[in-house]
């Protein structure tokens, strides 16, 4: 069944998506920068006016902006163990999507962090984390654990761009400016596609592909423990660890079929993207759906059995009034339709798995949202406020100008990079022609 | 460096010799009563005047570099420091509270605090429908065991030897993660830049002024009047006498009238701590509302619409609204 790839007939195929920037690209280009600037205007307004332009008040202290955070942070790390998984376990059929999940890590990674800023109330005093930070403080875990990550991760990406980079240097036909032709050769340090170099980019590549799936584990842990450790009705689980972990990697899993049907679509993939990456990517999300739904009903059927009086008014909340709709789209729909899309064979069809996967990644956001706000509407003493504002919680448009934002940037910087690297990852489609190991076709 | 600084304060505080119901004047006060009034200081003449330094020096300033301070100023560093040889408690009878609403007047002008800013508040709580009503001051209930301390990445909020926590606004970022771990709703935001605070005010934490926007801000059990072994504001304020303040090594508490062993008080009247299951450990005892002084109705009398709609969803009070339709 394998096809008989060959780099510089992989090169010819994939040098026009990198030379020739369609009409459409730049329209989509400047719309979403018109959605971050928007953003940007949003941003000035909060730090000019103060955090009152939010829709956050002294008991619902934290709101989108730290779903956001998670959200993102989830996509980042789900990036990582995918393509660090599928890297060591060497499957066969991951070299076309190998390049697009690393890029949600480091892209997802970058926008993440940024989020929790928003949420803090003086910017001008961010250095006093690293100036006087408090090893106590679940925020300084993940001030450290997020910035190893984000290192990591960036390190895993490079070492998986090198060989391509190397390659482009190589194509002399390559039709793009000349300081890019020359950013690709620095970038490239050199690289020759000998057996001796490709040894030691192999090695390290492993061993970063170990080190990014042992730090994501870490990192989405700890980001679960800044809610597990407080008192808070609904935070305070033990499950909380592993059940970030488990709804990070689905909604990666999620947010990678997206991108596979929107880059095959564009970029006219459907030669090297086919129907078996969506099934068996759907796979992978039909188990951590499975995965995810079980940590959630056991979470929520524990606090409700045997319910402490706080307990019971988050769960009723969340059960029977309020936010009922928003809990089964996003614990009911968000579980139950991938694993029927793709257990059914009937259904299984690429539109069919892309759908799912769409519901999957809002269904998570929602799911975030869920953990959050009702939450903190529950404080053990009962908010006693005349001003509505302050009783419930809903984001103003200043904050969705900058979720807005954040989604804009993640595509635009989606754009970029499949503008100055093929989308698919040249060098690990070659690899995968019928090459003997350890022999490297030049 | 830090020795040195500590060995300075501790002999003022020697000096100082604090105690309940004795109140000191510091060295400072020597200046002139004048340099506390911050309007006479507006004028900028450039008039020299003699002012007495902590070591004893008499020097000569630019009257317009002059900068008030309270009698008993405790700086950003010093006020880490606790009281020596105190640890402050407070106790509410319940029984006595009928909503007067007079210690968060007194709290708010005492920390020139915006109208939405209430260190401490008088819930009416009432578990379930069967269940009398209360009122129920709370203010921080400075834990022995503070998840706000614990959790705040820059060491911004902190807990004092005397049992005090105050907030460094100098220091706090404005994460809010003690606002989430704090699990009695204590601790307020300045979502907007303050405008209620006097400019000229010198920032020490145990007073909390002036507020900046962007921190948090919170109770801070009026360290600045402990300092001058007075009572804090709401205590002082209180008609009803709910509140008890005092010291736990000297086992008193006084409500300004009545000064009992804090130790047989809340033997004799069963004291306990709200949400002692918690484990936080709060400096907080609560007396529990029994020989009420006055009928919870009382607490309603006189409040604007705008507090009495606070309490719309307390049982009790719907009760009242359906019987009031009724008739």
């Amino acid at each position: 069944m394998k096809k008989e790839f060959d780099a510089s007939q992989l090169m010819k195929e994939f040098a026009p998506q990198l030379e020739k920037t369609s009409n459409l690209w730049y329209a989509v280009f400047f719309s979403m920068l018109a959605v971050f600037l928007f953003g940007v205007f949003g941003l000035y307004t909060q730090i000019a006016d103060g955090h009152i332009v939010t829709g956050m008040r002294d008991n619902i202290v934290w709101g989108v902006y730290i779903v956001n955070f998670i959200f993102f942070m989830g996509l980042s790390y789900a990036g990582a163990l995918i393509s660090g998984i599928l890297h060591l376990f060497k499957s066969e059929w991951r070299a076309p999507i190998m390049r697009m999940a690393e890029l949600i890590t480091i892209i997802s990674l970058v926008i993440g962090p940024v989020f929790i800023l928003f949420c803090i109330g003086r910017l001008d005093r961010l250095p006093f984390l690293v100036m006087y930070p408090r090893i106590q403080s679940p925020i300084t875990w993940d001030v450290i654990a997020i910035s190893t990550d984000l290192f990591g991760c960036i390190i895993f990406l490079y070492l998986s761009f090198i060989e391509d980079f190397a390659k482009l240097r190589d194509y002399k036909d390559l039709k793009v400016p000349n300081w890019r032709k020359k950013l690709y050769k620095a970038l490239a340090l050199g690289y020759q596609d000998t057996p001796w170099h490709y040894k030691i980019i192999s090695n390290a590549k492993n061993i970063m592909a170990a080190m990014v799936i042992a730090i994501a584990i870490i990192v989405y842990s700890v980001l679960a423990w800044i809610f597990g450790v407080t008192l808070q009705p609904g935070w305070h689980s033990t499950i909380f660890g592993p059940y970030f972990v488990i709804a990070a990697v689905y909604s990666g899993a999620g947010m990678l079929i997206l991108l596979m049907w929107i880059f095959r679509k564009v970029y006219k993939l459907e030669e090297y993207i086919t129907k078996k990456h969506f099934v068996n990517v759907g796979v992978i999300l039909l188990i951590l759906a499975a995965f995810y739904g079980y940590f959630t009903f056991s979470d929520y059927l524990t606090k409700w059995y045997g319910s402490i009086k706080m307990d019971k008014l988050l769960i009723d909340k969340l059960f029977s009034s309020k936010y009922y709709l928003l809990f089964i789209f996003s614990n009911y729909v968000g579980i139950l339709l991938p694993i029927l899309v793709v257990g059914i064979k009937k259904f299984r069809t690429i539109t069919n798995i892309t759908v799912a996967a769409l519901v999957t990644v809002v269904a998570l956001w929602v799911n975030r949202y869920l953990i959050v706000v009702p939450t903190l509407e529950t404080p053990y003493f009962p908010i006693q406020e005349a001003r509505e504002s302050w009783l419930s919680y809903s984001a103003t448009w200043v904050e969705w100008s900058l979720i807005a934002a954040g989604l804009a940037v993640f595509c635009m910087l989606f754009m970029l990079a499949s503008k100055f690297v093929p989308i698919i990852s040249i060098s690990e489609m070659e690899k995968h022609a019928e090459l003997p190991k350890g022999l490297i076709r030049k | 460096m830090e020795d040195n600084k500590n060995s300075k304060n501790e002999s003022r505080r020697n000096f100082l010799k604090l105690g309940l119901g004795v109140g000191v004047t510091s060295v400072l006060s020597v200046a002139g009563a004048n340099l506390l009034n911050p309007t006479k200081l507006k004028a900028g003449a450039p008039e020299k005047v003699k002012v007495l330094t902590q070591d004893g020096q008499l020097v000569e300033v630019d009257k317009s570099e002059l900068i008030p301070v309270s009698e008993n100023f405790v700086g950003i560093e010093e006020s880490r420091i606790g009281i020596p040889n105190r640890k402050f408690v407070m106790v509410v009878d319940l029984g006595r509270c009928k909503n007067a609403r007079k210690c968060i007047d007194a709290c708010q002008e005492g920390h020139q605090l915006p109208k939405d800013q209430e260190w401490i508040k008088v819930y009416l709580l009432q578990n379930t429908e069967q269940e009398s009503p209360y009122w129920f001051p709370r203010p921080c209930f400075h834990c022995d065991n503070p998840l706000c301390v614990s959790v705040c990445p820059v060491g911004a909020t902190y807990k004092r030897s005397d049992g005090i926590v105050l907030v460094d606004n100098e220091r706090c970022i404005g994460c809010k993660f003690c606002m989430t771990g704090c699990p009695f709703s204590a601790r307020q935001f300045h979502w907007k830049e303050p405008t209620t605070y006097n400019e000229d005010l010198k920032y020490s934490p145990e007073t909390s002024m002036p507020g900046k926007e962007g921190t948090v801000g919170k109770c801070v059990f009026c360290a600045d009047k402990l300092r001058e072994g007075k009572l804090p504001r709401c205590v002082s304020a209180c008609p009803m006498g709910v509140l008890y303040f005092g010291d736990m090594i000297e086992d008193t508490v006084t409500n300004g009238e009545q000064t009992v062993r804090f130790s047989e008080l809340i033997k004799d009247r069963s004291g306990y701590r709200k949400f002692e299951e918690l484990g936080t450990e709060p400096s907080v005892y609560y007396l529990p509302p029994v020989d009420r002084m006055f009928p919870v109705e009382r607490g309603l009398e006189g409040l604007d619409e705008e507090t009495m709609k606070r309490y719309k969803d307390v049982p009790y009070i719907k009760n009242l609204k359906e019987n009031e339709k009724g008739v």
